[in-house]
């Protein structure tokens, strides 16, 4: 082609100031988004509003004041375990994928850990949008025919009598993991607390900080 | 060691789980568009949640098949295949319509200066 471009000023590829380009994937986004303005089923605006709430104002520190609450309030903690979808609304979480939580226990005895096989459900209202390993066939697979390997690439060892379960996640059902409240903490507010509740000690992949690793 | 272990080891030897930090949520826009999308269809009852989960799913394991390593990288891309493909099955847009468009935007980026917006309009073979 190189060779004949001297005679073809004008369809040049190779020379792109001329115009724009947009990448496959957003290309079939716009084709998909312009179908569905058009026809009325999604409005433009609502769309931006939809993005920025997940960008910005849901994530993992909604789930960290669940967890905190929880660790302080004997009360909220029994809600929390017998119906999570209540106790979690009752802090204003509410919205898509939190329709039915569950809340599962750390204790010595029993470890909990989050996946979904399937594709990725995931308790949006309390942790945001999932991580990426979280979508990965690695991490799908391999936390239910290896749970003690897949913490050990996390950097959690669990003593060997700690059983650990792990629970799948559908479409129906969302689960939120309490870990367990570090020693060292007594005495604390919520709002310290909460700052100790990581993500992934929400998913089973980690575990809460300790109070020196929260100074760090 | 018994076969079933031998399996076992095999397998997670090859695909370590990659950690992140709180990594952003969307790394393209196209992809906060795509998510939002599904999330505004859902909520005008064009399909259920676990209609959506069961389409997301089998393009996942399609794309697997396929030899897509499947590392989390490439989830909002079968998002984006699930979505044209309930949105086909619901009547509201064929392949071919949405390929057409596809065509129509391609033409109107490269019809449009660099760094201005490109809308649907400038599409050269766009009806006057």
């Amino acid at each position: 082609m190189h060779e004949h471009s001297h005679g073809h000023h004008h369809d040049d590829r190779d020379h792109d100031h001329e115009g724009s380009e947009l990448s496959p994937m957003a290309l079939r986004v716009r084709a998909l988004e312009s179908i569905l303005v058009e026809k009325g089923y999604v409005d433009p605006a609502a769309l931006d509003v939809l993005i920025d709430t997940y960008e910005t104002k849901i994530g993992p520190r909604n789930g960290a004041r669940v967890v905190a609450k929880a660790w302080v309030d004997e009360e909220y903690r029994a809600l929390l375990r017998t119906d999570a979808t209540a106790a979690i609304h009752s802090l204003g979480f509410t919205g898509r994928q939190g329709e039915h939580m569950v809340a599962v226990e750390n204790t010595a005895e029993e470890h909990n850990l989050v996946v979904c096989t399937l594709c990725s459900c995931y308790p949006w209202p309390v942790l945001g949008l999932p991580p990426v390993w979280y979508k990965s066939a690695p991490y799908r697979s391999r936390a239910v025919i290896d749970p003690r390997g897949v913490l050990a690439d996390f950097g959690i060892t669990l003593p060997a009598a700690t059983r650990i379960r792990v629970w799948d996640s559908t479409a129906e059902t969302r689960y939120l993991v309490i870990p367990m409240r570090p020693a060292g903490t007594e005495g604390w507010d919520e709002e310290a607390l909460a700052r100790l509740v990581t993500r992934d000690s929400m998913i089973g992949t980690g575990l809460a900080r300790t109070p020196e690793e929260g100074r760090a | 060691m018994s076969a079933a272990d031998t399996l076992l080891d095999a397998v997670c030897s090859i695909t370590p789980v990659a950690r992140d930090a709180d990594g952003p949520v969307f790394r393209e826009p196209w992809e906060a568009e795509a998510f939002a999308m599904a999330v505004a269809l859902n909520e005008a009852g064009l399909f259920t949640w676990s209609e959506w989960a069961e389409a997301l799913s089998q393009e996942i394991r399609r794309a697997q098949a396929a030899g897509d390593p499947d590392l989390g990288d490439s989830y909002y891309h079968h998002w984006l295949a699930a979505l044209e493909r309930l949105v086909a099955e619901k009547g509201v847009a064929a392949p071919e319509a949405l390929a057409e468009r596809c065509a129509a935007w391609d033409r109107a980026a490269r019809a449009t200066p660099h760094g201005r917006p490109i809308l649907l309009e400038n599409d050269p073979l766009a009806p006057a």
